[in-house]
């Protein structure tokens, strides 16, 4: 039977189920423990809170510094977490609550810090430069304006949630 | 195309000797249950390494989420088993397969014990086997205080003073092994954590390879 073309012949048959029943047999085994590995990429994104930072009417046309906590769980660990925000009102009225961490590499960006640069938004890492809507100056590490909180007003109250990256900005 | 890879590899650095030494050999009738199908006790051994593989991936696993801290420990168990994908399988494993891998070391000594395969000249492979099934024990021992629930701590503490009650140097194992003359604490679980990952899994891993080779050097003892 074995001198048939096409045909299995017996060590083959074994070898081919061995090795398929072997493979799934480990496959099994792994694939529970790769799943629990990667879990991280497997979580979705949190949906944030939004909390309580400053009263709108005290917000001005110059930029001010603000401080406030959000819950955050990190696996089975839960804690406050300070956040800070410049908040103020650009020249359309408009509010504006610009994360500090600068889109270079993440140092964290002070307004109107430097002598040489007055009314702008300087990282001092490697001389990250963003004008007075957080707009990167062209010329300069950043290559992307500052991020901005998502913001809700509530009975006069603002609230902040994510810093996200800007469209259009 | 995997032939291709293997043979192009295979011309430069001579691989097939390698493996054929290590796996290519032919299996006694006396040890084949499909000729006598009594000779499944010969499966023990292997079973025992295959749990035992299962219990170093899984508990490598583990080790990245769980965190040997007395304030953390069991909420990142909770977390890994409750919260993370395929936890429970992943713990579920190692949790049963520690029980399992006794079974079978046992199982196995029963059958070399019973054929007297322990005779000359495989005297010192059972010497090294003994000395796995205590490391097993071992593994066993530290990994349970691990979740640190109430179960833990106090097999824990019996197990302490099971030390304690040795002769003479009672006193000090149980000192030495908790890391403290009167806490079952923080300093426990910490040197528990570490026994159970690093210094027992190498002692293992030491036996294991030892095993094996006088294995292969000495084959399977002969039918009864
Ligand atoms: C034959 C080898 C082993 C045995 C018998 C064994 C035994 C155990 C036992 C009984 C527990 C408690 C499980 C529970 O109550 O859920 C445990 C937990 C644990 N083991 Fe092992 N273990 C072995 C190998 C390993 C290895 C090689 C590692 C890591 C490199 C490891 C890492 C862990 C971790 C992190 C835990 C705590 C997580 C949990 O409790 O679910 N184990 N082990
Ligand atoms: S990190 Fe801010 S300029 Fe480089």
């Amino acid at each position: 039977m074995a001198d048939k073309k096409n045909q299995v012949s017996r060590r083959q048959f074994l070898n081919y189920t061995l090795t398929g029943v072997g493979g799934f047999m480990g496959a099994a085994m792994i694939a529970p423990m790769v799943g629990f590995a990667v879990d991280p990429l497997l979580k979705g994104e949190k949906d944030t809170d939004y909390v309580y930072v400053m009263d709108v009417n005290e917000i001005t046309n110059e930029p001010q510094r603000k401080t406030f906590q959000v819950d955050q769980v990190d696996g089975w660990y839960e804690s406050k977490v300070d956040r800070t925000a410049w908040v103020y009102k650009d020249e359309n009225d408009e509010i504006l609550a610009l994360s500090p961490v600068c889109t270079h590499l993440g140092c964290t960006v002070d307004w109107n810090s430097n002598q040489d640069f007055p009314n702008e938004f300087y990282c001092p890492c490697h001389d990250g430069r963003y004008d007075k809507n957080g707009v990167n100056i062209p010329g300069t590490p950043p290559t992307e304006p500052l991020h901005s909180y998502d913001f809700q007003i509530q009975d006069g109250k603002l609230m902040l949630g994510k810093a996200k990256a800007r469209k259009g900005a | 195309m995997l032939q291709k890879m293997y043979d192009w590899i295979d011309e430069r650095l001579d691989i097939t000797p390698i493996w054929r030494d290590i796996a290519d050999h032919e299996v006694p009738e006396h040890v084949n249950p499909a000729h006598h199908f009594s000779a499944f006790v010969y499966c023990f051994g292997g079973l025992t390494f295959f749990v035992t593989v299962i219990q170093v991936l899984s508990g490598m696993f583990l080790t990245m989420y769980y965190v040997p801290d007395i304030v953390n420990a069991w909420e990142s168990v909770k977390y890994l088993q409750t919260q993370v994908a395929h936890g429970q399988i992943v713990r579920g494993m190692h949790h049963w397969g520690a029980s399992v891998v006794i079974v079978m070391i046992f199982l196995h000594t029963l059958r070399v014990f019973f054929q007297g395969a322990y005779k000359k000249p495989r005297e010192l492979n059972w010497i090294v086997g003994v000395l796995l099934f205590f490391v097993m024990l071992g593994l066993g021992f530290t990994g349970y205080l691990l979740p640190w629930d109430n179960k833990a701590f106090f097999a824990t503490q019996v197990g302490l003073e099971i030390a304690e009650s040795v002769p003479f140097i009672g006193g000090d194992l149980k000192t030495l092994l908790a890391g403290d003359p009167e806490i079952v604490g923080a300093k426990t679980l910490a040197r528990f954590f570490a026994i159970h990952v690093f210094f027992l899994p190498a002692a293992l891993f030491a036996l294991m390879g030892a095993h094996f080779i006088m294995i292969r050097r000495q084959g399977i003892s002969g039918p009864l």
